[in-house]
Order: structure tokens, then C-alpha cells, then sequence
């Protein structure tokens, strides 16, 4: 027989087996860590969760003061970021589509997307905290604006990008300002995709601790403005975990098994929301 | 008929309505655009303002840190808050570290799943598996943190570390590197976990570059007879060259910067330490563990100064990712 086919074909088997195995592989780490928050979360998980402020060690509680400080945050990043990201992005797609600027935004833009969270939290610390004198979840709120920010900016950039042209010429054509064309017609037309960011960008700041250590900090009792330093459901994560006791780690599992399930349900639904956008596009 | 002279009359009675001519209606639709495009266009100058802002205040926060020390902050590797001495070696050392670590395992994995799910996998399998290891980066770090400390940290404890202590530990070159307690925490540990938080951004790049290798090409080398690895290795890889490595840049971006993850399992020590099993620290997990610690001035604009190196390092990998990827862009991609 021929050696050379052999050879060839033999180290075609072995490469093919070993891709076979790095998909295992990355599906392995998956299932682990689903399995172990499932199991460690679920054990902990009771409605006590939601109802009750976080205790002290050895006492009962829940994370209600964490879960209203994290949705009361999230909030502020969502109304702050959603606008600037739809206007920014809108900027880039309709003004800047070829120019030199618009590749600089979008440049800056994408490195602002992979820019690491802990340095948007010593930024805000800097901008904020420091001037104001204290933590407050306002400062938190803006830490994860800036982190939302760039997701938005860029699905929106690219949805509209992916608006037909003749619909922009159509609607010019019909003598409607560049502004009501923008906002009623092709921001219509994208406004699927561009949720499918704001689910994306609401995904990713779910479940960011970095940028809050700095700006939120921690409260461990109920502070229904934001005005203060904040509980917010990962920093309290992080701290319950970090400590020596028992019943305040199974807390941490707790928080973390409801937070993984809602960042994954996001992440699954933008999805969703995107599929059905492309399929409908011709 | 009554109608129309009703009309004519109404007509003639009252004055022409014609508050909005048409050339009013013109100049305001000019300014209304040109606030739109004032608008749209600040909100977009923002995010140029926030990169650069953010740099500058990070310089403006560590300008103490720099000054008092100068170059021996780069240098040195003490870190004692009591004397108020700082450097910035060993976090640094470890940053990289670890992200090298996490390299050498996702570079070859990633390429291994983005063979499977765009050559080897039936095609009902590749979305299901495609989505799967994109959640991947969808589990939140802090997840990846505790996981890492409760359930990694032990395991590498109890079966990875004493099996590399006892063959590697007692090699001529590389042995330092795996010298130590089998204890879990550590370099090592943090690259393994920093591996599998990148590997998800790898794949989907090298899925789409691979997928955007032109069929023609593929074909005519499978005409010829080649194998499956060869179309790879000879066609698809020379071919998406510059964005395979533009997504190994974005995969370093990423290990470099992660935070919550490392920070769990490093062990927040400030010794140099040669041995991947020993507790060490990095930029980011530093910054986490002690800025609420920070009890001077200089201890707080050390750890600003160390997010300032931070900054520096990522934004020169990041940029080099950006301009390799720059042909590759996908809608709705996190990456």
C-alpha cells in the first residue's frame, strides 16, 4: 500500500479526532459549571431569597436589598446608555458611513467594547466618586452606562447599515427630513436588531462586578435611593464568597445560580430575537 | 351644487390659511436636522471622549505613584503597604503570565472547534453546538470566579497539581516553573479558567473566517484529492491569516483584563515567585482586592497607576486585534 496516503490519511483522522475533542473539551467546562451552579444554587435557593435583606454571618436573610440595588442600577445604565448608544449609532450609520471619522469612532468604539470593566469603574471612581466625596449607585449606574454604551452603538451602527437603500431613497424621496427619515423609517425598520443589542448590552452588565467594587461598593442594608453607597447582587457575590463562613457562601451560590439564569436567559433571547430579525430581511 | 357654493363662500370669507408655507417649513426642517445631526453626532464624539478620558484620568490618578517612584516602579518587586513602597512588577508578571497560560490552551482549542463546527460537524449540529460555546462567554466572571475557587481550585489541588510536581516539577529547564505545594491557588489555575472565559470570542472569529473562505477554493483542493486537514491547513488557514490572528490578539485583549476570575483564584500574593503553582497576583485582581483597602494617598494612585499600565497594555493589543480583524466584522457579534 501506498505509505504516503496512509500518513496523510492517518493524520487527517487524528486532527479531525482531536477537533472532536476540543469541542468535548469546551462543552465539558460548560456543563461543569452550569451543573455546579445549578446543584450549589438550587440547594440555597428559597423565597426567603427574595424577601429578606442580607444577613450576618450566622443569621437567616436573603438578597432583596442586593436585587433592588442591581435592577435599580441596571435601570440607570439602561435609560442612560440606550439613547446615546441609538443616537451615536445612528451618527455613524446615516453621516459617517465611508469617512475617515466614522472608521476613528468605530475604531474607538470597538476597543471601548473589549476595554476592560475594572478600568471603566477606576474611570467613573475618578470622575465621580472622588469629586462627589462618597460610593453612590448613580456612580455605579454610570460605570455600567459606559460599559453598555459601545454594544449599543455598535448593533445599532451595523442594523442600520443593513436597512435596504432603497427604503432611505424612498423616503427622501418623498421630501421627508434626513432627521424623520433617521427616526421613523429606518431606526423603525432596524429597531429588532437594535433591541437585540440593548438585550446583549443588558446581558453583559448583568452580571459585571469590576466597575461596581469602585462605584456602588456595598450596603448591607436597604437603601432605596441611589444616592449612597448601593448593594448590588455581584459585589455581594464576591464578598459572601471571599468570607470564611458557610451559610453566607451557599448565599453566593444562590445569587449567582439566579444571576447566571437570567444572564442566560438574555443571552438565549437575543439570539432569538436576532434569528427571527434575519430571517424576515430578504 | 349648495355645497360648492357653500364652500367658495367659506372660502372667500375667512383669509387664506397658509400659516406654514412651504419655505417655513423648509428652514425649520433644516434646523431640525442640523440638531439631529448635532445630536447624533455629540453622542457619538462621547465615546471618544470616554476612551481618552478615561486614560487620562487613570494618568492623572497614578501621577503621584509615578513621581515618587519613577522607574523603579517597573522595576521593583516590592509591594508593602506598612513601608508605603509600591511596584508594579509583579502584578504585571502575572498579567501576562496568565494570559499566556491562557493562550497556549484556547489558541489550539478554538481552532479545533471552529474545524468542527464549520467542516466535520452534520449541519443540525453546529448551531445547537455553535450556541453552547458561545454561552460560554455569556456566564457571567464572577460565576467563573466562585466555580474556580469552590470546585477548580480543589480539583487542580487533588489531581492536576501533584501529578505535574511530581514529572515536571523535577525537569532540568522547566522544572521551577511547577515547584511548590499541590495547594490550587495559582498562575496556572487562573490561566486554565482565563483559557475557557476566551476561547468562546476565538471560535466565533475563526468560525466566520473559516466559513468565509471562498467554497471555490475548497473545492478545487478537494478535487485534487487533499484531506480534509490539508483544505485546512493549506487553503482556509493561509487564507484567514491575518483574522485568526487578529482573534488571538482580541482573545489576549480579554484574558489581560478579566478581573473576578482571577481575582478568586490567584491568591493575592506579592512575592515573585518563578513556579506557576505558587500564589501570585495580577493588575486587575490587585485593583479589586485592596483599592477599597487603600488607606494613603500613594497605595490608592499605585493601584491607579497600575490600572493606568492596564489600560496601556490592553488598548496596544485591542488595537492590533481591531486593524487584523478589520475586514471581519459581524453583525451582532459580542465580540
Amino acid at each position: 500500500m501506498n505509505t504516503l496516503y496512509v500518513r496523510r490519511q492517518l493524520v487527517n483522522a487524528l486532527v479531525m479526532t482531536a477537533s472532536l475533542a476540543a469541542t468535548a473539551f469546551g462543552l465539558g467546562w460548560l456543563l461543569w459549571i452550569m451543573a455546579t451552579t445549578l446543584i450549589q444554587g438550587a440547594s440555597a435557593l428559597d423565597l426567603k431569597l427574595f424577601t429578606q435583606m442580607t444577613p450576618a454571618p450566622g443569621e437567616r436573610g436573603g438578597l432583596l436589598n442586593a436585587f433592588y440595588g442591581s435592577f435599580v442600577m441596571t435601570l440607570i445604565a439602561l435609560v442612560i446608555g440606550t439613547p446615546l448608544g441609538v443616537l451615536a449609532g445612528t451618527f455613524l450609520a446615516e453621516f459617517q458611513r465611508k469617512t475617515r471619522m466614522g472608521a476613528v469612532i468605530r475604531f474607538t468604539n470597538d476597543i471601548l467594547l473589549s476595554a476592560p470593566s475594572i478600568v471603566i469603574g477606576l474611570f467613573v471612581y475618578e470622575l465621580v466618586v472622588r469629586q462627589v466625596g462618597h460610593f453612590s449607585g448613580w456612580a455605579g449606574g454610570l460605570a455600567l452606562a459606559i460599559i453598555l454604551l459601545p454594544v449599543v452603538v455598535r448593533t445599532t451602527d451595523e442594523m442600520l447599515q443593513l436597512v435596504p437603500g432603497g427604503m432611505r431613497e424612498a423616503a427622501l424621496s418623498l421630501g421627508l427630513p434626513k432627521w424623520k427619515v433617521s427616526v421613523k423609517v429606518l431606526q423603525r425598520a432596524a429597531s429588532t436588531g437594535i433591541l437585540t443589542g440593548v438585550l446583549l448590552g443588558l446581558a453583559r452588565i448583568s452580571g459585571e462586578t469590576a466597575p461596581l467594587l469602585f462605584t456602588a461598593l456595598n450596603n448591607q442594608y436597604w437603601s432605596a435611593t441611589p444616592n449612597g453607597p448601593m448593594a448590588n447582587v455581584p459585589v455581594v457575590i464576591f464578598q459572601y464568597a471571599m468570607s470564611p463562613y458557610d451559610d453566607w457562601h451557599a448565599y453566593a451560590w444562590a445569587g449567582a445560580f439566579v444571576m447566571a439564569m437570567f444572564v442566560l436567559l438574555l443571552a438565549v433571547l437575543s439570539r432569538a430575537v436576532l434569528g427571527r430579525a434575519k430571517k424576515h430581511r430578504p | 351644487m349648495g355645497d360648492l357654493i357653500d364652500i367658495s363662500a367659506a372660502a372667500a370669507a375667512s383669509p387664506p390659511r397658509r400659516v406654514r408655507t412651504p419655505r417655513t417649513r423648509r428652514l425649520s426642517d433644516r434646523t431640525a436636522d442640523r440638531l439631529f445631526l448635532g445630536l447624533t453626532g455629540g453622542a457619538a464624539y462621547l465615546v471618544l471622549i470616554v476612551l481618552v478620558g478615561a486614560a487620562l484620568s487613570m494618568a492623572w490618578g497614578g501621577r503621584l505613584a509615578f513621581k515618587t517612584f519613577g522607574w523603579s516602579f517597573f522595576t521593583s518587586t516590592q509591594w508593602d503597604a506598612v513601608a508605603h513602597q509600591f511596584s508594579a512588577l509583579v502584578p504585571v508578571w502575572g498579567t501576562i503570565v496568565t494570559s499566556l497560560i491562557a493562550i497556549v490552551i484556547a489558541v489550539p482549542v478554538s481552532l479545533g472547534i471552529g474545524i468542527f463546527l464549520t467542516e466535520l460537524a452534520p449541519p443540525w449540529l453546529r448551531q445547537p453546538v455553535g450556541t453552547a460555546i458561545e454561552l460560554l462567554a455569556a456566564i457571567p466572571s464572577i460565576v467563573y470566579g466562585m466555580w474556580g475557587l469552590f470546585v477548580f481550585v480543589p480539583f487542580m489541588a487533588a489531581h492536576i497539581q501533584p501529578w505535574l510536581i511530581d514529572h515536571l516539577g523535577t525537569m532540568p529547564v522547566i522544572g521551577p516553573l511547577f515547584e511548590g505545594a499541590p495547594i490550587g491557588l495559582g498562575m496556572l489555575t487562573a490561566g486554565i479558567i482565563l483559557a475557557i472565559m476566551i476561547i468562546p470570542f476565538i471560535t466565533a472569529v475563526m468560525r466566520d473566517v473559516f466559513l468565509a473562505t471562498p467554497s471555490v477554493l475548497k473545492e478545487s483542493a478537494y478535487a485534487l484529492g487533499a484531506t480534509r486537514w490539508e483544505v485546512i491547513k493549506d487553503i482556509v488557514l493561509p487564507n484567514s491569516r491575518n483574522a485568526v490572528v487578529g482573534a488571538i490578539f482580541l482573545g489576549l485583549g480579554r484574558a489581560l483584563g478579566e478581573t473576578m476570575a482571577v481575582t478568586f483564584v490567584l491568591g493575592n500574593a506579592h512575592e515573585f515567585k518563578w513556579s506557576l503553582m505558587e500564589p501570585g497576583n495580577s493588575i486587575a485582581a490587585a485593583i479589586a482586592n485592596e483599592f477599597t483597602e487603600a488607606d494613603s494617598d500613594i497605595y490608592l494612585s499605585s493601584l491607579i497607576a497600575l490600572g493606568f499600565i492596564l489600560f496601556v497594555l490592553t488598548f496596544v493589543i485591542l488595537a492590533l486585534a481591531r486593524l487584523l480583524l478589520r475586514a471581519t466584522r459581524r453583525a451582532g457579534s459580542e465580540a
